[in-house]
């Protein structure tokens, strides 16, 4: 399809970019220590919480549909995941009615699980 | 590997440079060219960003600092340095200090991929959708850790609602994405521009997927944190957000990876849905590729253009609101037009005909969409009202009657 050749080599400027992206992100951080002034107060440090002083523990529970759309959010990615490399098969004529049909089949068990939780009320948020 | 890759290699190596070094000059120049480009679009961005708004909100906006205040971002970012970093007590030091570090190198990272003309691609690898997608997660870790460490009520709420919104609305973002890739059948973002040079280098996908593009501008407000999906650092309900106990440079790194992933986003939807740097004449000897890079940058600050007038229009969203419109609108639709998309695709219709089925996917999908909307508007009995009627006077300065 492309003449592209698709080797590990591709991605070796993928590699130099994270450390250079990382430096680029620690030397600001670095240069905004070094320059800037240090005047340590104890009332400096508080957690801002509008003028008044913090009380109580600032991690404490939560409440629970944050977790449940997060779990949500995990099965979605991974289908996301198996739909990426597979929706190039979809322009192979050999492969392309065998990979429908499997993919068929996991969407149909995850849009299940997706009314199941619907119709549960997990998606209400109230 | 891009073209202007093999060039400068090609030039090193005819110079008599080895060929290790040569790769590691080249490597070099363009990660460096990447690294530095993206922070000055940046000084850009941020100043476009407070004239469009000044005007919206009928102000001059910044206009001290240099010709039209374009250094007024310099200006701030010398401010900003010189400013104390304060360490609050009883956060959690590793991912308080780890948090800014992170959210701008994850969108630093997406810079590598956005193509700018044939040839000239940071790194053109065979997955570059799925580079994005995945990247993308990296600043959203970021905005939970700042929330978690830093010890504060506000930005702990704020790091829930992270979790709400931009885990939610990532989901129809990838999904609407997915839509092109699977017309395309590539994820390589040099092939997909080519894809849509037809029709004289007007053959864009938005005119096929419409659908599609509306919602992945949609995702893209909410992934960038923009109005109306600004939950997360809503000044009136969390003063900040989880960038609360931020100051000096490590509040301007949340703000700098803020601006710049609002512009990727604006650059991949150009990117797919626009037709890349395809246009009239890219085709041309000489002026071609210069075209070419015009036409990207046209279509990209169009986007972002597009999405500053709906961050100075729009009002914010309540929670719940931005959590159905997710889950039980953008979610269905996306999951609906992809389903409906492969059936159609595995079909052994001729192009054409593919073609039409999946623009008439995409129009069902913005007529129910758009439906399901008016339908909860309507619930709510929202009325629009108009703020400045043309007879209050209040707030405005009118010219003396003569």
């Amino acid at each position: 399809m492309n003449e592209v050749a698709n080797t590990p080599q591709d991605f070796l400027p993928l590699l130099v970019i994270v450390v250079v992206a990382l430096a680029v992100a620690g030397i600001v951080i670095v240069l905004s220590v070094l320059l800037g002034p240090r005047r340590e107060l104890e009332a400096k440090s508080e957690a801002y919480e509008s003028g008044i002083r913090p009380f109580a523990d600032t991690r404490r529970r939560f409440p629970v549909q944050y977790y449940l759309i997060a779990v949500l959010f995990i099965i979605f990615d991974i289908e996301v995941v198996f739909l990426y490399p597979w929706a190039t098969t979809l322009h192979n004529d050999a492969l392309k009615k065998v990979s429908l049909a499997a993919m068929g089949v996991f969407m149909a068990v995850v849009v299940i699980g997706f009314v199941y939780e619907w119709r549960k009320g997990a998606l209400d948020w109230d | 590997m891009a073209e202007w890759y093999q060039v400068l290699m090609a030039a090193l190596v005819g110079a008599g440079v080895p060929e290790w070094i040569a790769t590691a000059i080249a490597l070099l120049v363009g990660v460096t060219a990447i690294g530095l480009v993206a922070p000055l679009i940046a000084l850009i961005l941020v100043w476009l960003l407070r004239k469009v708004i000044s005007r919206i909100q009928d102000r001059i906006g910044p206009n001290r600092v240099g010709p039209f205040g374009l250094l007024q971002t310099i200006a701030d970012i010398v401010k900003l340095l010189s400013k104390e970093g304060i360490n609050p007590s009883r956060a959690d030091f590793m991912a308080y200090n780890l948090a800014p570090i992170l959210s701008v190198f994850g969108v630093l990272l997406l810079f590598a991929v956005v193509p700018v003309t044939r040839g000239l691609i940071g790194v053109d690898i065979n997955v570059g959708v799925l580079y994005i997608v995945a990247l993308g997660s990296i600043g959203i870790m970021a905005a939970l850790m700042a929330g978690w460490g830093s010890n504060n009520k506000y930005a702990l709420l704020s790091g829930f609602r992270v979790v709400a919104q931009l885990l939610s609305y990532e989901i129809p973002l990838v999904l609407s994405m997915l839509a092109v890739v699977l017309y395309a059948g590539t994820m390589r973002f040099g092939e997909l521009a080519e894809q849509q040079g037809n029709f004289l280098g007007l053959g864009w996908y938005v005119f096929l997927m419409p659908g599609a593009a509306l919602i992945f501008f949609v995702c893209a407000l909410a992934e960038s944190e923009q109005t109306p999906f600004d939950l997360l650092e809503a000044e009136s309900e969390l003063i900040a957000g989880f960038h609360i106990e931020y100051s000096g440079m490590r509040f301007a790194m949340f703000f700098l990876a803020q601006f710049l992933s609002g512009f990727v986003f604006a650059w991949v939807g150009a990117a797919m849905f626009l037709g890349g740097w395809q246009g009239p004449g890219v085709d041309l000897p000489g002026i071609g590729g210069f075209l070419a890079a015009g036409y990207m940058m046209i279509k990209t600050f169009a986007i972002y253009l597009l999405m500053i007038w709906v961050r100075g229009t729009f009002p914010r969203l309540r929670v719940d609101q931005m959590m159905s419109f997710c889950w039980k609108i953008l979610v269905p639709l996306t999951v609906g037009l992809i389903s409906w998309q492969m059936v159609v695709q595995v079909l052994d219709l001729p192009i054409p005909v593919i073609a039409v089925l999946v623009l008439v996917g995409n129009l069902l999908v913005m007529g129910i969409g758009l439906y399901a909307v008016g339908r909860a508007i309507r619930q709510e009995g929202f009325r629009t009202k108009r703020a400045f009627t043309p007879d209050s006077l209040i707030g405005t300065v009118q010219p003396v009657a003569e």
